[in-house]
């Protein structure tokens, strides 16, 4: 069944579209985490319409499906007149949905962090962007990073859903080799090995950080 | 004298409870105040209102003769805009019970921090301000050392040298050592004497540490169930206590 020779004509193709996976991957996460921050500051302000329409779009967001989101960008999106490409819509909607999720981790961050900074913030008379930068900021992010560190390695196990919205990342690449070959067997399980072969080690270095991260405290 | 700072019928409600009813009190330029009474009686309130930690429900609260809490827009006094807060923050510090320090700095860059950042001095200015601070206080050697690594009473004489950089004219310490343990107590009652005794800065003491009251406040105030029950001359309160309610709460002091 298997075959080797075919295995390796296969794999140059595949790991050249590797690229698009990841870098798909890292602009989501940058997405995701510029967005999170902004919503997980928003979601706490004094302005009442404001936190609830921020609180109401995360729920939103969070509460329907990222493939469901993806399709909305990429196909009903043209017909008001935005029109993406398979890339900028799959990072939009990948960089959003996650979004969702890092603002409750910031969120939850920043709780965590006693009101007494905030009170010694004031009584040091730092403005409010002062004290966010120099003494809250710096205590929220630390316990975060290995929570964050995970949703990059799931965010980088979920580009394969964007090749239901056409972009060629390595699934899709396997895929169309199949379909071109009638072979799907290599095509699939190179996908499945070169997935496994970056995420594995990466959950396993976060495992030790938080394990770092958690002596020092 | 005209008061340095001036509470004008100050309510404060919290949910159905009032923890300040209509105080009226006056502190005078270089006076040191102590503030004493049970838990709850209104005496941290009195100093988070000051503080700009908390606004008062009703009445006025003046700060060299300026209006707290209320500027005056188009002739018209309203509600003070964070930039009047600011203004007047400046000329008011605070130790807080349990410290505060910022975890993630080394000591020194704790004393440095509001200097470089809401001053705006060089880090050269601000390093050698904080260095002078940090020996007054008797941590000259523990600069690069984080807060996790210090005792208690290390820790509170970090924030008191964190709060005198900023050089505020008014001074709030709020049970100072009420959360240390005993024995690290009398070392920050040390540094706090000796500022006290040093420079002519207002100082608002609220403190349980009754000999220490006694020696350093120019005159006491007695808090109790959100009125100034009673208030005067150190030596007069404390051995010749007017009302039963400080004489009972005193009691509790004498073993």
């Amino acid at each position: 069944m298997w075959n080797w020779d075919y295995a390796f004509s296969i794999l140059p193709q595949i790991l050249s579209a590797l690229k698009i996976t990841i870098s798909a991957t890292f602009v989501g996460f940058i997405l995701a985490l510029f967005l999170g921050l902004i919503f997980s500051v928003l979601v706490r302000s004094d302005i009442k319409i404001v936190s609830l329409a921020v609180r109401g779009i995360i729920q939103f967001i969070r509460n329907t499906p990222l493939l469901v989101q993806l399709y909305f960008i990429f196909y009903v999106f043209p017909k008001i007149g935005i029109s993406l490409k398979p890339f900028t819509a799959g990072v939009l909607g990948v960089g959003i949905h996650y979004s969702t999720y890092l603002s409750e981790v910031f969120r939850s961050g920043i709780e965590a962090v006693p009101a007494g900074q905030w009170e010694v913030a004031k009584a040091l008379n730092f403005s409010h962007i002062q004290a966010w930068i120099k003494i809250i900021l710096p205590q929220v992010i630390p316990p975060i990073i290995p929570v964050i560190g995970n949703y990059l390695i799931t965010m980088f196990k979920e580009t394969p859903l964007l090749s239901a919205i056409t972009l060629v990342e390595i699934l899709q690449t396997a895929k169309i080799l199949g379909a071109g070959s009638f072979r799907y067997l290599e095509g699939f399980t190179i996908v499945g090995i070169i997935f496994f072969l970056l995420s594995y080690p990466s959950s396993q270095l976060i495992k030790k950080l938080e394990v770092r991260l958690g002596a020092k405290n | 004298m005209t008061p340095i700072v001036s509470y004008q019928n100050v309510t404060k409600t919290y949910g159905d409870l009032e923890v300040l009813k209509d105080i009226d009190f006056n502190i005078y330029p270089g006076e040191k105040v102590a503030l004493i009474g049970p838990s709850g009686s209104g005496k941290t309130t009195l100093a988070r209102l000051l503080m700009t930690l908390e606004e008062p429900d009703s009445g006025i609260i003046e700060v060299e003769n300026k209006n707290l809490w209320q500027e005056e827009v188009g002739g018209e006094l309203v509600k003070a805009k964070e930039k009047h807060l600011r203004e007047m923050r400046k000329s008011i510090g605070m130790v807080f019970q349990h410290f505060y320090l910022f975890p993630h700095m080394t000591v020194l860059k704790n004393v440095m921090e509001a200097p470089m950042t809401v001053l705006g001095l060089s880090k050269k200015k601000a390093r050698q301000q904080a260095e002078e601070m940090l020996e007054k206080v008797g941590l000259s050697d523990k600069l690069d050392v984080y807060p996790a690594q210090l005792s208690g009473g290390q820790k509170q004489r970090v924030a008191i040298a964190r709060a005198l950089v900023m050089k505020p004219n008014i001074m709030l310490f709020d049970e100072p050592t009420s959360a240390l343990d005993p024995e690290l107590v009398g070392e920050v009652l040390d540094v706090i004497k000796e500022i006290a005794f040093e420079s002519d800065m207002t100082m608002l003491l609220i403190t349980h540490e009754m000999d220490f009251a006694k020696e350093i406040a120019d005159r006491v105030a007695f808090f109790n169930e959100g009125i100034i029950a009673e208030q005067g001359d150190p030596e007069e309160l404390f051995n010749n206590p007017k009302t039963p309610r400080l004489q009972s709460f005193l009691s509790r002091f004498n073993s």
